[in-house]
């Protein structure tokens, strides 16, 4: 009897897990399965031709995927590098040096990511606009440099608060200059989460979405808006196929976080 | 004799001040120039009237033309995070106090797959899977649980809040997971040795340790849902919407700053509202005995 009952439990659970997988995994089914169909109407629940016909047209050298790819991956490395020299200095004056309020400071780089963005973007297209720059790259890798700071400077603050200050001492104690014990101790001790930072800050950018959308266009095309115009514009397959592309480094980095960021710099993040 | 590297600080102490504020001072200038002062550009544009000087009249217009929508964008953002709460604990408890390990070690590696899918992609998935054919209604109707005739399209708010829980998810349980983890195993095994189920221990004993962590997740998720404008370009239909379409709307259509930067305004009372909830509620816990 107990026996029985404990079978009809695993039984609801194994279905319960079933249900959620369904839930999932299934969009994600879906969108691989229009990225390759090559016809697929009503009432057939399947595609009724498969092929890798749109992935052709997506990938050939002169469309306009491999373009948008192109500004992507080139406005995320900027954003990267835009990020990275600035929440360097900044993390390093948050974790080691007397900071007079320095809470208020952390505060303020993260106020970008606590207030609703579309009100902010659409005044920052205003400003852009009537400085000249609206439409730009340089446009779009300060927005998102801006909106990924948060993630840097902290990750940051952070990895350079794990250093072990006694290895510091060391190396001035040698008879190091405060630069020299800066770029040779502390900067590659701290370089694991740095670039886990900029890992994170390079996949921000490359998702991003609605600031693009307001100081992007017409002229910068990501893949996001790429994927939105073709969606829009009922191409499913071209937009299945670049929401895919965009969704490999974000799993990815979903598999992979855990070892790029260590346990004792993530505990002090934010801190 | 004192090292020469424990001199130096103290002779640089005003100095060293200085040098914090000068490495920390371009990272600063670029949270105010593209944060602090759109900001206040939008509060500006918002209480301006048509011959300047101070007015309500943008405020007037917005209400008028969106007050369904800001009734439609609450309901929707707090309903999901209504549902993705509970669904963060379900699935959080059930890591932390399951006993199947092959379910515990099925839901573990299943569930944090949306963490870092950009909302984008989540809704060009949930435009298909949700559409009248979509692989959801399709599925159903294989399975003999439904007649091909009752299909219906869920792309409307269904379909926002359905994209949003599935997005959002992982993040907060995530969170929730980490902080059930942390807590004391004591209790909980003294609640399980005196006949409690499972079920029980999570809720009375297990959430209200980690209740706030479970508020800071659903605030963060609050504001995020409230900044989404993809989701609901293209998951529902033009009207009705949610806020941030009505505010993209009114910028490419009209250039109409005035009215736009009023629905920001709303906006960021709105988010205002969740993170008031939040502080009260850490107060009330706080001046309890």
């Amino acid at each position: 009897m107990i026996r029985l009952a404990a079978t009809a439990r695993a039984t609801l659970a194994a279905f319960l897990l079933a249900a959620f997988a369904f839930v999932l995994i299934g969009p994600l089914a879906n969108l691989a399965l229009w990225s390759v169909a090559e016809r697929w109407y009503t009432p057939h629940k399947l595609p009724v031709t498969y092929g890798t016909r749109y992935w052709e047209q997506v990938f050939r050298p002169t469309g306009d995927a491999m373009a948008s790819l192109g500004t992507s991956v080139w406005i995320a490395v900027l954003t990267v590098v835009v990020a990275l020299a600035l929440s360097i200095p900044a993390g390093y004056a948050l974790a080691r040096l007397k900071l007079p309020a320095r809470a208020l400071f952390m505060i303020l780089f993260l106020l970008p990511q606590a207030f609703p963005s579309v009100a902010i973007y659409i005044n920052v297209a205003r400003i852009f606009y009537q400085l000249g720059i609206n439409g730009t790259v340089l446009a779009v890798v300060l927005v998102h440099a801006a909106h990924g700071l948060v993630y840097s400077v902290w990750i940051a603050a952070a990895a350079f608060g794990a250093v072990d200050r006694d290895l510091e001492l060391a190396a001035r104690n040698i008879g190091a200059s405060p630069l020299k014990t800066f770029f040779s101790v502390t900067l590659p001790l701290a370089a694991p989460g740095i670039i886990a930072s900029g890992i994170f800050v390079f996949l921000e950018s490359l998702d991003e979405f609605t600031g693009t959308f307001f100081v992007g266009v017409p002229q910068v095309t990501t893949l996001p808006l790429l994927l939105y115009n073709a969606a829009m514009g009922g191409n499913y397959q071209v937009a299945s196929i670049t929401a895919l592309i965009l969704l490999v480094p974000s799993v990815l980095f979903m598999l992979f976080i855990e070892r790029f960021l260590r346990a004792d710099v993530l505990a002090k993040v934010g801190a | 004799m004192t090292p020469a590297f424990l001199e130096k600080p103290r002779r640089m102490s005003l100095s060293q001040r200085q040098l914090a504020l000068l490495l920390i001072a371009p990272g600063l200038a670029l949270v105010a120039g593209l944060f602090i002062y759109p900001l206040s550009f939008s509060l500006i544009s918002a209480f301006t009237g048509p011959e300047g000087g101070f007015s309500l009249q943008s405020f007037g217009k917005a209400w008028e033309l969106y007050s369904g929508d800001v009734l439609f964008t609450v309901v929707i953002v707090f309903s999901s995070c209504v549902f993705t709460g509970l669904a963060a604990i379900v699935i959080a408890g059930t890591l932390t106090l399951g006993e199947n390990r092959y379910i515990v070690g099925t839901l573990k590696a299943l569930y944090r797959w949306p963490l870092f899918i950009p909302f984008i992609v989540a809704a060009q998935c949930m435009r298909t899977f949700l559409a009248k054919n979509g692989l959801m209604n399709n599925t159903f109707v294989s399975l003999g649980l439904m007649e091909p005739l009752q299909a219906v399209s869920f792309l409307d708010w269904r379909g926002i809040i359905a994209t949003f829980v599935w997005k959002q998810t992982p993040f907060v349980a995530l969170l929730l997971a980490g902080a059930l983890a942390a807590i004391d195993r004591a209790t909980l095994e003294a609640g399980r040795n005196l006949g409690a189920s499972r079920i029980r221990v999570l809720i009375e004993l297990a959430l209200p340790q980690v209740m706030p962590t479970l508020l800071v997740a659903l605030v963060l998720s609050f504001v995020t849902m409230l900044s989404v404008l993809s989701v609901p370009m293209m998951v529902a239909g033009s009207q009705p919407t949610m806020l941030t379409v009505d505010m993209a709307f009114r910028i490419n259509a009209y250039g109409d700053y005035s009215t736009a930067n009023a629905l920001g305004v709303i906006t960021y009372l709105i988010s205002a509202g969740a993170a008031i909830i939040y502080l009260k509620r850490g107060m009330t816990r706080e001046g309890a005995p």
